[in-house]
């Protein structure tokens, strides 16, 4: 974000210049990423000769292609200061919701539209309740945690909504396949090169960056920051919904537990890909990156026949290391 | 100065950040019963040196002998034990907690003691406190002005039992009237054989109170000297390194052009009450006052930034201007520059470019809403030439510039959407001399091109060498309105004390 700087100018020698330039890739936590995750891909290639695979690689892509939609949306939302615990919920929600319409007899695009919807709707509730009467994001969006997740019940009655009648041009986006690389992941890579790309250069994003830094002054420098909090909040509660859809056409069945603890992850992702909890920093790239690892690091455990009881343990570890990393490089600057 | 062993013996002290040499082989001796001066320019490196000794940074190289022994002063805390105490140039207090209990901040935190003894603390506080003002030790801190947050911040370090104090520019945001009652602490606490070092960019301060005076410049040490060896001239020459000719631009030639911006009758329902002027083309008006007499809020309220109960305000030819939102009065031209820098002037987690783009977006936007980094370089780097600002490049993080330089940033930010009035809140707070007359000329020249400026400043010479006209505030009521010849010093106090009294030439003109 504020680190992919050009040299300034007399900043010394050709001869020091490669070097310096690497230090500054490995400086920036997408370039550390980068270099850990190549290192794991080496690794893994020795150590499991399943890993190298088309099969193989598309399972992990598959694997955080769709949650990956939701970190472009939180990092966002981490970046403006805010957080948001309810996404899994939400993501339920728009699946129960678009799910009920279509059982009724809706069409079954237009009843995605409408989950989607329900998702944004309940973003910008969310966020007037923040911006408005000033609540903080993280009590506010654990309440509303519970909230959709309650309504996801109270839709389905408790029971999976089964969804097999789902037409087939539906259930291309979460099934089908363009040149055998599978649609899921074709969506999943433009959200995120499109997030990355607008949140570096749009002045819409930039407003977002603003408001993280420095609330005050963004007030003093003309920003709206309530809507511009306003917003950012249902801009993430629509992208977990719009992910919640493509998971309905995946797995063509709604379950009104789907998503419970995915939010740790997706937080957990944005903040190894650099995003600071104290806002105005983050980086979209970086976050997916965070994923990406995160789902390396797990399939590479069942390959390796690691007990799947260790998953969560490495999981917080990663995100120790990731936390700890950061706060001593920025400290010796 | 008596040839003792000096209490704080600073040797050959060198500190880089990263790449970046701030402090190259300093030397520097501070005696007990001595105020010494540290002067240089925005960025010479005076905060850091200070922040070494304090604890905050540790030197690159170099040694720190206390009381004769060579001393290693890891941190804050460590810096508090060895009887040091720092009043930092930018305030470093909790906002959430009341004034009380950050007045006594650092014995809650040496305390054995289980439980916060609240009454204790109060009292304590508050007797500290009524040295230097009537704020109330119940008050949250955040709560507070600039001003009265920098006046809890001297407390909270007179408080501190110490026999070194350092100042790193106490009066920047202070009037005249509550920085006289500092010098007096200050000179009491010499008498007591208290080490202080005194960090100012005013010469009268200087001159005023300090013994001896030690000059930096770009990190080094210049010189020290007893304060009665060296001329103004000379220490002004010493610090930028050059002659000044003078300290404050030629007045309006002609006042009295076309009114700019008129305002009448402006309350806010609390702080203003009823004030009215007008601005004229051409002319620098200024407002003066004591702290709390309303300043800030009166402009604050002209722009948007603040619920305004009464009054109206009219632009040039008179159409009415009453933006419910700043970014209205933004899209007008009129800007505003806010007493308070960090926490309202600056994103000091992004770069300087960020910063001075973040007014008006759009113009360096593609038609696409997309940031063109060119245009947003190319615009950082022409205002920073313009302003003369000093940094290690346009994508430095502002946090990591000197004081000076921030408010330099703050500055370019308003001048880049092209103003038609800039109110500014305290330009020249925490900026050294050569940069202050820069600011000064600029102001002039926005001036007689025909931009409106209303400079709030609370340094007395300040707004008699630079305004054309001051109007002096007292408890949000008009008190006074200053030109020509009766724009002194004596009169600005007066005005700024109580209700208006007639000025001599008013009774002139009566009897
Ligand atoms: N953390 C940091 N990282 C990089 N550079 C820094 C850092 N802190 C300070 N500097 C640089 O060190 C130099 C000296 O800064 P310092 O704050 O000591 O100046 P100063 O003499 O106190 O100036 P002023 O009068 O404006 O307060 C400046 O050029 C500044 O940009
Ligand atoms: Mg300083």
């Amino acid at each position: 974000m504020d680190r992919d700087e050009t040299l300034t100018p007399g900043s010394g020698t050709l001869r020091g210049a490669v070097p310096r330039a690497v230090a500054r890739l490995l400086r920036m936590r997408e370039g550390m990423l980068l270099l850990i995750i190549a290192v794991l891909f080496v690794g893994m290639s020795f150590a499991s000769p399943h890993f190298l695979t088309w099969g193989n690689m598309r399972a992990i892509l598959m694997s955080f292609s769709t949650e990956g939609i939701v970190v472009v949306g939180m990092t966002i939302l981490i970046i403006v200061g805010g957080i948001d615990l309810s996404v899994g919920a939400a993501m339920c929600l728009a699946m129960v919701v678009a799910g009920k319409l279509f059982l009724v007899g809706m069409n079954p695009w237009l009843a995605g539209l409408i989950g989607v919807g329900a998702t944004g709707l309940a973003g910008f509730v969310m966020g007037l309740f923040v911006t408005g009467i000033g609540l903080g994001f993280f009590i506010t969006s654990l309440a509303f945690l519970g909230l959709l997740r309650g309504l996801c019940f109270i839709v389905t009655e408790g029971t999976p909504l089964s969804l097999f009648t789902l037409p087939p041009s539906f259930k291309f986006i979460g099934q089908g396949n363009v040149y055998g690389v599978p649609v899921v992941i074709l969506i999943f890579l433009v959200v995120a090169v499109v997030g990355d790309f607008l949140v570096r250069n749009a002045t819409v994003f930039r407003r977002v960056i603003y408001v993280g830094s420095n609330e005050n002054a963004a007030n003093y420098s003309g920003i709206n920051v309530r809507r511009v909090r306003l917003w950012t909040t249902v801009l993430c509660s629509s992208l977990a919904g719009f992910a919640g859809i493509i998971f309905m056409s995946r797995l063509g069945v709604a379950t009104p537990t789907f998503g419970i603890g995915s939010e740790l992850n997706i937080i957990a992702a944005a903040v190894i890909g650099g995003a600071s909890l104290s806002g105005g920093k983050g980086s979209v790239l970086g976050a997916i990156l965070g994923i990406g690892l995160l789902s390396l690091v797990t399939s590479s455990m069942i390959l390796l026949n690691i007990s799947i009881f260790w998953q969560e343990t490495i999981r917080g570890l990663i995100l120790l290391a990731a936390v700890s990393v950061d706060h001593l490089v920025n400290r010796h600057r | 100065m008596a040839p003792t062993e000096p209490i704080l013996r600073l040797r050959n002290i060198c500190k880089s950040f990263g790449r970046i040499e701030v402090l190259r082989d300093v030397t520097l001796d501070v005696h007990a019963g001595e105020i010494h001066a540290l002067a240089g320019e925005n960025g010479a490196g005076k905060s850091t040196l200070m922040n070494i000794i304090g604890g905050i940074h540790q030197p690159t190289s170099g040694e720190i002998v206390l009381r004769g022994a060579q001393a290693e002063i890891r941190s804050p805390l460590d810096a508090q034990d060895h009887g040091i105490s720092l009043v930092h140039q930018e305030i470093a207090l909790c906002p959430d907690v009341t004034v009380a209990e950050n007045v006594m901040m650092s014995s809650i935190a040496r305390s054995r003691a289980p439980f916060v003894n609240r009454a204790r603390i109060r009292r304590q506080a508050a007797e500290t406190l009524r040295l230097l003002t009537d704020i109330e030790p119940d008050t949250i801190l955040g709560k507070l002005s600039i001003s009265n947050q920098q006046l809890v911040e001297i407390c909270r370090a007179l408080n501190s039992d110490c026999d070194i104090l350092i100042l790193d520019e106490p009066t920047a945001a202070l009037t005249q009237s509550e920085a006289d009652a500092l010098f007096a602490i200050l000179r009491q606490l010499r008498a007591k054989g208290m080490a202080i070092i005194y960090i100012s960019h005013r010469m009268s301060e200087i001159y005023g109170l300090c013994d001896r005076i030690t000059i930096l410049r770009d990190g080094r040490l210049i010189s020290t000297d007893p304060v009665s060896a060296i001329s103004p001239g000379e220490v002004v020459h010493r610090l930028i390194g050059r002659r000044l000719d003078a300290m404050y631009p030629a007045k309006a030639a002609v006042a009295g052009g076309d009114v700019l911006l008129s305002a009448r009758d402006l309350s806010d329902g609390r702080k203003v009450r009823g004030v009215g002027f007008d601005l004229r083309k051409g002319e620098i008006l200024g407002i003066a006052g004591l702290i709390g007499s309303g300043r800030t809020e009166l402009l604050e309220m002209i722009c948007g930034l603040r619920p305004r109960v009464a009054g109206t305000v009219s632009l040039e030819g008179g159409e009415g201007f009453a933006p419910a939102l700043y970014a209205r009065s933004v899209s007008r031209g009129v800007v505003y520059l806010s007493e308070d820098r960090k926490t309202n002037g600056s994103f000091q987690t992004l770069p300087i470019a960020f910063n001075i783009s973040s007014l008006r977006l759009s113009q360096v936007a593609t038609r696409l809403g997309l940031v063109n980094r060119r245009k947003e370089a190319a615009q950082a780097l022409a205002l920073g030439r313009r302003l003369n600002l000093r940094s290690a490049g346009i994508h430095q993080n502002v946090s990591e510039l000197s004081g000076g330089n921030q408010q330099k940033v703050a500055i370019a930010k308003l001048l880049s959407v092209d103003p038609r009035i800039v109110l500014l809140d305290e330009p020249t707070r925490g900026i050294d001399v050569g940069a202050k007359a820069e600011i000064h000329a600029l102001l002039r020249e926005l001036a007689t091109a025909g931009v409106g400026v209303i400079v709030v400043s609370s340094e007395l010479s300040e707004v008699i060498g630079l305004c054309d006209r001051v109007l002096v505030l007292a408890e949000g009521r008009l008190s006074g309105m200053l030109e020509g010849e009766e724009l002194t010093e004596g009169n600005v106090v007066r005005l700024a004390a109580g209700p208006a009294r007639p000025t001599r030439n008013d009774e002139a003109r009566r009897g």
